[in-house]
């Protein structure tokens, strides 16, 4: 017999992860942005760099933005060195963040398979698998059986409209729970004494002869040493409050998930020429997303139709998947460049930094660009890995093309 | 699914739509003269408002037309269409602090731009 009714006691509230502290007047370094970005590069600054003078302000709550939204594909399987080196620098930190943070984040390394679906991709796709293992980047070309092994929900009927031709396979590829990682981080840098300022918009920026001085807020003036911006979808609108203009577009970009399903789908597969990838999160919903909608947007939501073609492209891919019922859909912000690369760096406006444009893929960049971009405000001049994502390559033509890694995905 | 008020055809279903980008961008009158950061701000630099925008859509499952838009990129409701080369409606009208108009509005000013809506 039991002494209690079960459910009748309700459990102490869990402890916070982190002090809600108000803004002090003033600080070495204030991030805009409470993202991924802006709580790696807060960590990292008083981990590795000695900067814990610093406060991190976020207009809504902590990773509520794009954090919150992706679909946290992992990997580093682009063409570049440029972004071998930053990408590669990242995912070596996933495989040492629970450990680095002390904090679960779900990181599982299932590996990812790019498809291929037709000879022009067959040829990219294997010049990219050369190009990966030239910089050290585990990556593997599989044909459609190989494929098959590998995810064998994958449709490889040679008779549909785009065959499955093979892939390229980066096995150290994955997912991680974002939320935890937002959370990991946060716990982490405040436990460092960094300030965490949430609900505190960022309106303006005070620059006197040509240095940043400080930030208007919504809860008043903060001054500070140096100024880093890291505000995902808003950085025009950000950057603008000082005057700079970025060749960045903002775009709604959805994802949905399915009602819970028992283990199917082992790895992550995305497809390019159709406009999908798919994995399934430990929960058991199938995480899927597409393309950006075409628009510009500022709403966090897009049209229905681009989840429709994303789900009849799915269901070509994985025909198992048509009875399965969507459960929710949602949209970010993404702020995409000209080259599908990001920016990162100094401005011409002293102690005024730059991290934008990841666009839709830089949840992986979270510990790469949060270190490289700590060290880069440390040292004020940028990090070797980050060197080449500078704005100017816009004027001197140095891009770093990566539509065809990037392309639909991320 | 959003109807877009083609200023040739009427409301149409957004999926007969290709989206332009911002509108109003010339090619350089002297393109021999210009630097490299003027040639980057052409190629690679737009405008990227939160709030109205002028911009180009193609109406490519309809009349096959190019047209002008201002849409509000927070609430995507479209405030104002008109032909190509019009001028640009005075951005700073569509700024007031009153809620994004509904679709009537932008039929009322396409037909203020002698378009004819359907
Ligand atoms: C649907 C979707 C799927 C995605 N899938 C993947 C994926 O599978 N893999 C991958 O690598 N990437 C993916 N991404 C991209 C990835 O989410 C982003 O590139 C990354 O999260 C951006 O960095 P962040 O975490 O710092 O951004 P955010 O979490 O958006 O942080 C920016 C923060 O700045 C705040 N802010 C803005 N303006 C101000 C201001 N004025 N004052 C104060 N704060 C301000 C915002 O509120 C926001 O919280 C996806 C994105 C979306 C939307
Ligand atoms: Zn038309």
């Amino acid at each position: 017999m039991l002494t209690t009714t079960p459910g009748s006691v309700i459990p102490d509230h869990p402890d916070f992860l982190w002090r809600n502290p108000d803004p002090k007047s003033s600080y070495d370094v204030v991030i805009v942005g409470g993202g991924g970005h802006g709580l790696a590069t807060a960590y990292y600054l008083a981990s590795r760099y000695g900067i814990t003078n610093i406060a991190v302000l976020e207009k809504g709550w902590l990773g509520g933005g794009n954090m919150a939204r992706n679909t946290t594909i992992i990997r580093s399987n682009y063409l570049w060195d440029e972004s071998s080196g930053i990408y590669e620098h990242s995912l070596k930190l996933w495989e040492g963040l629970e450990e680095d943070l002390g904090y679960p984040l779900l990181f599982s390394q299932r590996g990812v398979l790019n498809l291929a679906h037709s000879l022009q991709d067959v040829r990219d796709s294997k010049r990219r698998v050369n190009a990966n293992r030239l910089n050290g980047v585990d990556a593997e070309w599989v044909d459609a059986e190989g494929v098959k092994e590998l995810c064998p929900i994958v449709n490889i009927s040679p008779d549909v409209r785009y065959p499955v031709l093979g892939a390229t396979y980066q096995p150290r590829a994955g997912i991680a729970k974002h939320d935890y990682v937002a959370w990991g981080y946060a716990r982490a840098a405040s436990e460092l004494g960094v300030d965490l300022i949430q609900n505190c918009e960022v309106t303006g920026l005070t620059i006197e002869h040509g240095r940043v001085v400080g930030v208007e807020t919504s809860r008043g003036r903060i001054n500070a040493g140096k100024v880093a911006l890291a505000a995902a979808g808003h950085s025009s609108v950000v950057a603008a409050l000082a005057g700079i203009k970025l060749p960045l577009q903002s775009h709604p970009l959805q994802a949905l998930v399915s009602e819970l399903l028992e283990p199917v789908h082992p790895t992550v597969v995305m497809s390019n020429a159709v406009h999908v990838y798919v994995s399934q999160a430990h929960k058991g919903e199938l995480v899927m997303g597409a393309g950006v909608d075409t628009y510009n947007g500022y709403g966090q939501r897009g049209a229905f139709h681009i989840i429709e073609r994303q789900m009849s492209a799915a269901i070509e891919l994985f025909p198992v998947f048509a009875r399965a019922h969507l459960l929710r859909t949602w949209g970010g912000i993404v702020d995409v460049t000209p080259d599908a690369s990001p920016i990162v760096g100094v401005t011409d406006i002293q102690g005024l930094y730059l991290n934008c444009g990841w666009g839709t893929g830089g949840f992986k960049g979270t510990p790469g660009v949060g270190d490289t971009f700590a060290w880069t405000i440390a040292h004020d001049e940028p990090h070797p890995l980050i060197e080449a994502f500078s704005l100017d390559r816009f004027s001197t033509g140095a891009l770093v093309d990566e539509h065809g890694a990037a392309a639909v995905a991320h | 699914m959003q109807l877009i008020p083609c200023p040739n055809c009427g409301r149409r279903e957004e999926i007969e739509f290709h989206y332009g980008g911002q509108a109003h961008v010339p090619y350089p009158a002297e393109p021999a003269a210009l630097g490299d950061a003027e040639w980057a701000d052409y190629l690679f630099f737009r405008d990227n408002p939160k709030g109205p925008f002028a911009e180009r859509w193609y109406h490519s499952g309809g009349c096959r037309r190019w047209f002008n838009a201002v849409r509000d990129t927070r609430s995507y409701r479209f405030l104002a269409v008109y032909q190509p080369d019009a001028p640009r409606p005075d951005i700073a009208q569509f700024m007031a602090a009153a809620p994004p108009v509904a679709a009537d509005r932008a039929s009322a000013a396409s037909s203020a731009t002698n378009a004819v809506t359907r």
